[in-house]
C-alpha cells in the first residue's frame, strides 16, 4: 500500500513541519504507526525535508528505538542492565522465547511479536522490567510475564 | 528509618495551597535577587556534574541574544537512576515552575523538556499538566511556553550537547566544548540546561529561602537529594535524603547485612568496597552521584557487574572519537582475556592505564568516566577479575 504510506509521511510532515528539527518527531511518528522505518519511508521523508536520504538514514540508525529493520506489531524490549539481570532477567527471556518460539533479536512468523534487549529502562527498584511498545512492565516473574504475553496474544486474535 | 539518616520532604513535599503561587511571587522579584538567592543557597546541579546553578543562569542571563532557551534534561539514562520519572509524575508543577523562573531570569520565552523515549507512556499526563501550566502562565502574563521532545533510546543524548544535537534532528553526537551552552546551546543560542531535580530545587529555594535550604546537607553539598536505591536491598525505591551522609550509614539503612560494595553514581560512577564505607561521604566532597545507588552483596560477582557496565558503554558510545569507541571494546575484551587466563594478571594494570588515557583523551563525559567504574572495580576486586 504505497499510497497509505505516502499519506502517513505527509500527515506527519503536516504536523511537525519541514525543518531539520522536525526529523526526529517524524521518525518517531512512523515508529508509533508502523514499528519500523522502511527504506521507502526514509526516502520519502528525505524528499519532504529536502535533505539527503543518507542524512535521514544516518539519524534514524543512531537511535536504538528507531528501528530500520522490519518489526512485529508488538516490540518487546527486556532490560539487560545489572539490577534486572540480578533479579532474573534470564528466566524472563526464557519464558518469552519458549512462548513465542523465537530468540532475542527475532520476530515471530506472523509478524506480531519482536523480542529485543535494551539498556536500563529505569525500573531498577522493580526489576526485572520490560517495555512492550511504549508500555512498561516491572516486577516480572515467569508467571506474570506468561500472563502478560498471553493477553497480548489473545487480544490480537480477537 | 534510623535516626542517623535524615528523611527530607522538600522535593516531594506538598504543593503550595494555591496553584503556581511560588512562580507568581518569583515573577515579581528582580532577577539579581533570585540569582543571589541561588548563589547563597549553594545549589549545585543534580544531573551529576554538580556545576553551581546560580553561575550557569548568571552567565546565560548576561549574554545578549534575541533568542534563548531553557532546557530540562529528563533523559535519565544512567543505569540505576529512576528518580526524575518519579519527580515528573509526582510534582510536575514544581518542574515547570522552576523552568518558568529560569525563563524570566535569563530572558527566554521558550522551554523544552527532553524526555527519554523509555518514558513516553508518561506523555498524556504530562501534557495535561502542561495545559494547566500554560493557562496559569497566561494569567500571570508570563510569556514562557514549555514543549516536550522525546528521545529514542540513546543514553548519550543525556549529555547536554548531544541532547541539543538530538533536538535539532541530528545524530546525538556530543560537540566540542567550548563553546558552552551558556553562549551556544540549542540552535546555537544561549541555553540553560538543568536536570529535572535542579529545577525543583530552584523552586523550593524560592519558596523556603536560601537560609532554610542551606540547613540541609554539608558545606560542599547543600540541600537534599533524591536517591534511587536498587540491587541487594530489602527496600529498593526512591528516597529523599540529606546530602553529605557517610556511606556506612546508608549501608546500615539500606543494605541486607551482607553488603560487599555500593556503586555510587551508576555505571559512570564509582564502586566503593566494604572496607571504605566508613571514610566515604556521599556528596560533592566525596563520591558524587546523580542519585544512582546500586547495592551488591557477597553473592554477586563483581566481574559480572563490570562486564555488564562495559557492555553498556560499548553499546552506548556514540563512536565519534577513537579513545572511547575502541577503548570500551578493548577494556571488555581485556577483562575477558584475563578471566580466561589468556592474559597475565599484570595485564589488568595496562587496562587501567588505558582507562586513564580515555579519561584525558575522550571527547565527552561518557568516554571520560569509564575509568571511574573500571578502575574502582578492578583495583578493589582484583581476585574476582582473575578467578
Ligand atoms: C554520557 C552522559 C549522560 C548524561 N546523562 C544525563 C541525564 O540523563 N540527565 C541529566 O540531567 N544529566 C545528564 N548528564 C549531564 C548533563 O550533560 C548536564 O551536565 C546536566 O544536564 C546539567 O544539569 P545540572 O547542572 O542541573 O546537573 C549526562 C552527561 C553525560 C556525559
Ligand atoms: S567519548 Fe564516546 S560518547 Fe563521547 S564523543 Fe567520544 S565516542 Fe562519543
Amino acid at each position: 500500500m504505497p499510497n497509505n504510506q505516502d499519506n502517513l509521511i505527509k500527515e506527519l510532515v503536516g504536523t511537525y513541519g519541514r525543518e531539520r528539527t522536525s526529523l526526529l518527531p517524524i521518525l518517531q511518528g512512523v515508529i508509533s504507526q508502523k514499528n519500523f522505518i522502511s527504506d521507502f519511508d526514509m526516502t520519502e521523508i528525505a524528499k519532504e525535508l529536502d535533505i539527503s536520504a543518507a542524512q535521514v538514514y544516518g539519524t534514524a540508525t543512531f537511535y536504538s528505538f528507531l528501528d530500520t529493520a522490519a518489526r512485529g506489531k508488538y516490540v518487546i524490549r527486556i532490560c539487560k542492565t545489572i539490577t534486572c539481570d540480578m533479579h532474573g532477567r534470564k528466566e524472563i527471556i526464557q519464558t518469552i522465547e519458549n512462548m513465542l518460539k523465537i530468540k532475542v533479536g527475532e520476530t515471530t512468523q506472523n509478524k506480531i511479536f519482536t523480542l529485543l534487549e535494551t539498556n536500563c529502562l529505569g525500573w531498577c527498584h522493580k526489576g526485572p522490567a520490560m517495555l512492550i511498545n511504549d508500555q512498561p512492565y516491572s516486577e516480572l516473574t515467569p508467571e506474570k510475564v506468561h500472563e502478560i504475553i498471553a493477553e497480548y496474544m489473545n487480544n490480537n486474535r480477537r | 528509618m534510623s535516626e542517623l539518616i535524615q528523611r527530607v520532604d522538600l522535593i516531594f513535599g506538598e504543593y503550595s495551597d494555591q496553584k503556581y503561587k511560588v512562580l507568581e511571587e518569583a515573577l515579581k522579584r528582580p532577577n539579581d535577587d533570585i540569582i543571589k538567592d541561588l548563589l547563597d543557597s549553594g545549589l549545585k546541579g543534580r544531573g551529576g556534574a554538580g556545576f553551581p546553578t546560580a553561575l550557569k543562569w548568571k552567565f546565560t542571563a548576561e549574554v545578549p541574544s534575541d533568542e534563548k532557551y531553557v532546557v530540562c534534561n529528563a533523559d535519565e539514562g544512567e543505569p540505576g537512576t529512576f528518580k526524575d520519572r518519579e519527580i515528573l509524575s509526582r510534582v510536575p508543577r514544581k518542574v515547570f515552575s522552576g523552568m518558568a523562573i529560569c525563563g524570566k531570569v535569563i530572558g527566554s520565552n521558550k522551554g523544552l523538556i527532553y524526555l527519554r523515549g523509555e518514558y513516553k507512556f508518561m506523555l498524556p499526563e504530562l501534557l495535561k499538566e502542561l495545559d494547566t501550566y500554560h493557562e496559569h502562565a497566561k494569567k500571570l502574563n508570563h510569556n514562557f511556553t514549555i514543549e516536550i521532545r522525546l528521545g529514542s533510546g540513546a543514553y548519550i543524548c543525556g549529555e547536554e550537547s548531544a541532547l541539543f544535537e538530538s533536538m535539532e534532528g541530528k545524530r546525538g553526537e556530543p560537540r566540542n566544548k567550548p563553546p558552552y551552552p551558556t553562549t551556544s546551546g540549542f540552535m546555537g543560542k544561549p541555553t540553560v540546561i538543568n536536570n529535572v531535580e535542579t529545577f525543583v530545587n530552584v523552586l523550593m529555594i524560592c519558596r523556603i529561602g536560601p537560609v532554610q535550604f542551606r540547613k540541609l546537607g554539608t558545606t560542599d553539598s547543600r540541600g537534599s537529594k533524591v536517591f534511587s536505591v536498587s540491587g541487594d536491598t530489602p527496600k529498593p525505591g526512591i528516597y529523599e535524603l540529606e546530602l553529605g551522609m557517610p556511606l556506612f550509614q546508608f549501608v546500615d539503612e539500606f543494605g541486607d547485612g551482607d553488603t560487599k560494595a555500593v556503586q555510587v553514581g551508576g555505571a559512570s560512577g564509582f564502586c566503593v568496597p566494604r572496607k571504605k564505607f566508613k571514610d566515604t561521604i556521599i556528596g560533592f566532597e566525596g563520591v558524587p552521584t546523580g542519585g544512582s545507588m546500586m547495592i551488591f552483596n557477597s553473592s554477586r560477582s563483581m566481574y559480572n557487574v563490570l562486564h555488564n557496565y562495559l557492555d553498556f558503554f560499548e553499546e552506548e558510545s556514540c563512536g565519534q572519537c577513537t579513545p572511547c569507541r575502541v577503548g570500551c571494546q578493548q577494556l571488555r575484551k581485556g577483562i575477558e582475556a584475563v578471566k580466561r587466563g589468556e592474559k597475565p594478571v599484570l595485564y589488568l594494570e595496562q587496562l587501567m592505564k588505558l582507562a586513564e588515557t580515555m579519561k584525558i583523551t575522550a571527547k565527552c563525559g561518557l568516554g571520560q568516566s569509564v575509568a571511574n567504574s573500571f578502575s574502582s572495580i578492578v583495583s578493589n576486586f582484583k581476585e574476582e577479575m582473575i578467578y
